[in-house]
């Protein structure tokens, strides 16, 4: 194919010529960015929690008034939900994987004097948590009754200094062991909170997330052996076989109630529902960038047809004299392909530098880490097959012109 | 002359209708979407009390030691603890003040048709009400004097007013909150600032408590808090903090009439950190803010990161929809330039022209701006349809109507210049003796 007619025929059109290519550029830059950000939020809503999450429920109570004896109460509740039929562990927690409702954070230092901490971890408190949440420890044991502590023995604790009063240990994830003792085996190894509070580690867990502030590192959690009760803030979690779920949640429900009227249930769900509502905005956004994107794609598409159209109508003569001097239709068809196909490639070398440019300012912004390259021959691809298509039609027709038209006036 | 202009507009327009339409459907998809963001980006970045938000203040100061100060980079914390915020507030230095935390309280109905259930509530002092232009429906805000006796009285929302007491006026009426009996002395009327500045520690929007009791009596009562604790140092634990700990869980506002006011109030801090400093409470040199309204939601970023993206994509989609128009403008222009050059041969002048080409310019703007005006609508129909906070607070002001027709018009406008300016150029002479 002789490309110099072509580039002959761009060059006296070339107003028109470069429109198309900055359209082009400018869907091919935010289309591989919007990808991109759709596929940061798959990515977002497929982290692992690391708990059995399709086996677990969640009951918050709220309490009315002061409970002086919320700890015998916790027990109660608990002995009397392990008795429901279909549960297989019960355990109270402070917070969950990926879920609104709080989240308690702290420091974690190598050092005990350190200026700024190394890691903010999140920390996991309550009763029964690595059976109930189904946690796999890899390394070390789960705690022993004698480590607990509880919750308010270790605020008085903090106060006055006592150091008896504190947990002595600690579960971390693999994930946090790893950023914390690179290379190093572990178990018995110390970190600190606070005004250089020792934690030793006894154990380590494949996974655990934290309840939100994913940017921290969504892995970076700790179990503390502090006992809570219900009236501190920290929820029911019963672990069932998936499809008892219902069930038992409204039997355990029903049992917190008859146990004491006197409080109220403020949540009550799956934790696949709580997971969901967690990510939804993500899902939402993640839909109205394909939205963005098909809309996009489709306006391009529609401006390459109008412009083509037009230049077929404006080149009908030229066409026309082409054919009389012997070339096929075959050759019409294809010179006004190749026309496109070295706008678009134009378009799409403009586009690949926009495209990392506005990634870029994005980065700066919002906290996105760099376009993965493979973005960049996908994107040119698929902008090459919508151009290719767009101008399909308006080429036919130029093919459709008979050699006649040359010899005619207007 | 205008309206012959646009009769030739109209007839351009007609002659090819595929092209014409997709020039409107450009412009129409790109206002809707562009509209659609500008609204929520409106609205979320709204004032939250017009009128009143210039003069009210949020004091910061940095109790917390020495370790991980970096001066004048370390931004000072963004709540108060109990004795600060008690220092402050009685000090009086403002002219107004109020200090203040949320919670959530039970609430049991006396009648038995309603099961006890959980509202959230403030606990602040009397000038939350006066400072914030509160208005009452019935009644009126408690007194100095039951901030100080720790008295059991408390304001309700219009909507709990309606939920408890069927909307009637219910001052003087028992209330039994978290096992305590009050007294309702006022239900609020329609107030529902957003974003919801005065603590942006829950949500941001749509936030709205149903009760307001004294704080005072609601640390009497061991009322449970909500919202952001920070601590410092051994701190830390439990979500309703004492009143010794070094933890941060209060907002304190004040209202400062006078720019000299704001700068004596600022004095005032600085000295307040020195004296601590001094006495050894605070470890670390003055270090104060001093925020208006609109600077404190500002330094919270509070509009979400997803809104400002989703904008920004708007514009983008715009801009390319705008890109396209012009493309096929110029294609339109320039296959009359038959038409334009008799016309110049017959005396029109180049400016005539212009004019003619720019007013058809403006109908497809025009008719774009109307469809971008439906699109939004949809727009903001799926937006409020959305599961975030300020999903519900989508909607299409008279300001943003004018703003569609504006923009449609200045894009249109702006999209048809060149275009017109090129077919412009045309010698007449040219045009007639190819045809």
């Amino acid at each position: 194919m002789e490309l110099r007619p072509i580039l002959s025929t761009l060059r006296r059109h070339k107003f028109t010529a470069w429109l198309l290519v900055l359209e082009i550029a400018l869907t091919c830059a935010i289309v591989c960015n919007a990808v991109f950000l759709i596929s940061q939020r798959l990515h977002r809503m497929d982290l692992p929690s690391g708990i059995a999450e399709r086996e677990l429920v969640q009951i918050q109570l709220g309490h009315i008034g002061k409970n002086p004896d919320a700890k015998a109460q916790t027990e109660t509740d608990l002995a009397a939900l392990r008795q429901i039929a279909g549960v297989k562990q019960a355990g109270l927690t402070e917070e969950l994987p990926f879920s609104f409702g709080g989240s308690s954070n702290s420091g974690l230092m190598l050092e005990p004097r350190q200026q700024q901490p190394t890691v903010t971890v999140s920390q996991y408190m309550g009763q029964n948590i690595l059976p109930t949440l189904g946690l796999r420890l890899v390394a070390g044991r789960d705690f022993q009754p004698g480590e607990y502590v509880d919750l308010d023995i270790a605020l008085a604790a903090l106060k006055t200094g006592d150091t008896k009063g504190l947990p002595q240990s600690m579960i971390v994830t693999r994930a946090l062991a790893d950023r914390l003792w690179p290379g190093k085996a572990p178990l018995g190894q110390t970190a600190y909170v606070g005004k250089g509070i020792p934690l030793r580690v006894i154990g380590v867990v494949e996974s655990l997330a934290r309840p939100n502030m994913l940017n921290k590192g969504p892995q970076y959690t700790v179990v503390w052996p502090i006992h809570m009760t219900s009236a501190d803030g920290a929820d029911y979690v019963l672990r069932t076989a998936p499809q008892d779920r219902a069930a038992v949640l409204e039997a355990a429900v029903a049992k917190l109630k008859q146990i004491d009227p006197n409080r109220v249930v403020l949540v009550k769900r799956t934790y696949d529902q709580a997971r969901r509502e967690f990510f939804a905005n993500d899902r939402a956004m993640a839909g109205i960038l394909v939205g963005v994107i098909v809309a996009l794609l489709t306006v391009t598409a529609l401006g390459i047809v109008g412009l083509a159209s037009f230049w077929v109508g404006q080149r009908r003569r030229s066409i026309g004299v082409r054919r009389a001097l012997g070339a096929t239709r075959g050759d019409i068809l294809r010179y006004f392909q190749t026309e496109n196909f070295l706008l678009a490639t134009l378009g799409i070398v403009l586009g690949m530098v926009l495209a990392y440019g506005i990634n870029l300012f994005l980065m700066l912004h919002y906290e996105l880490p760099r376009l993965p390259g493979i973005y960049l021959p996908v994107g040119a691809l698929v902008l090459w097959a919508i151009g290719q298509l767009a101008v399909l039609g308006p080429a036919l027709r130029a093919a459709a012109v008979p050699p006649v038209v040359a010899t005619r006036s207007v | 002359m205008f309206g012959y202009y646009l009769d030739l507009a109209l007839h351009g327009l007609k002659r090819n209708r595929a092209l014409t339409a997709l020039m409107v459907l450009a412009i129409a998809l790109g206002i809707g979407a562009s509209m659609t963001t500008l609204t929520v980006l409106h609205v979320l970045a709204g004032d939250p009390l017009p009128g009143r938000s210039g003069s009210l203040y949020y004091p910061q100061i940095d109790p917390r030691d020495s370790l991980g100060y970096v001066p004048g980079k370390t931004e000072p914390l963004d709540q108060l603890s109990w004795i600060d915020g008690m220092n402050l507030l009685q000090a009086r230095r403002a002219d107004r003040q109020a200090l203040m935390t949320g919670g959530n309280v039970a609430i049991q109905p006396d009648h038995s048709t309603l099961d006890p259930f959980y509202e959230s509530a403030r606990y602040t002092t009397v000038d939350f009400f006066a400072m914030f232009g509160v208005p009452f429906k019935y009644g009126h805000a408690w007194g100095e004097a039951d901030d100080a006796a720790h008295a059991r009285v408390a304001v309700i929302s219009s909507q709990l007013n309606d939920k408890l007491f069927g909307g009637g006026d219910s001052t003087g009426k028992p209330l039994r909150l978290s096992g305590a009996m009050f007294r309702v002395v006022g239900v609020i009327g329609d107030w529902n600032p957003n974003p919801h500045f005065y603590d942006l520690n829950r949500k941001s929007y749509n936030e709205n408590e149903g009760v307001y009791l004294p704080l005072s009596t609601s640390q009497d009562l061991g009322m449970t808090h909500d919202g952001g604790v920070d601590c410092w140092g051994n701190g830390g634990g439990g979500n309703t903090p004492d009143h010794n700990s070094p933890c941060v869980w209060l907002q304190f506002w004040v209202q400062l009439d006078s720019p000299a006011k704001v700068a004596a109030y600022e004095a005032f801090l600085v000295g307040y950190s020195r004296q601590q400093k001094e006495l050894g409470r605070f470890g670390r040199p003055p270090n104060i803010k001093l925020r208006d309204v609109m600077q404190w939601l500002d330094y919270n970023q509070v509009v979400p990161d997803d809104v400002r993206l989703q904008n920004g994509l708007a514009f983008g989609f715009l801009l390319v929809c705008l890109v396209n128009t012009v493309g096929l403008m110029l294609a339109k222009f320039l296959r009359r330039s038959g038409e334009l050059g008799v016309r110049r041969a017959l005396g029109a002048s180049k400016r005539s022209l212009f004019a003619q080409l720019l007013i058809e310019a403006g109908v497809v703007g025009l008719v774009g701006g109307i469809g971008g005006l439906l699109l939004a609508l949809v727009g903001l129909w799926l937006v409020r349809r959305q599961p975030a906070s300020y999903a519900a607070l989508a909607h299409l002001d008279p300001t943003m109507l004018l703003a569609t027709f504006l923009l449609a018009l200045g894009a249109s406008l702006l999209a048809g210049l060149l275009p017109a300016w090129r077919a412009c150029q045309i010698a007449p002479a040219l045009q007639l003796k190819s045809n």
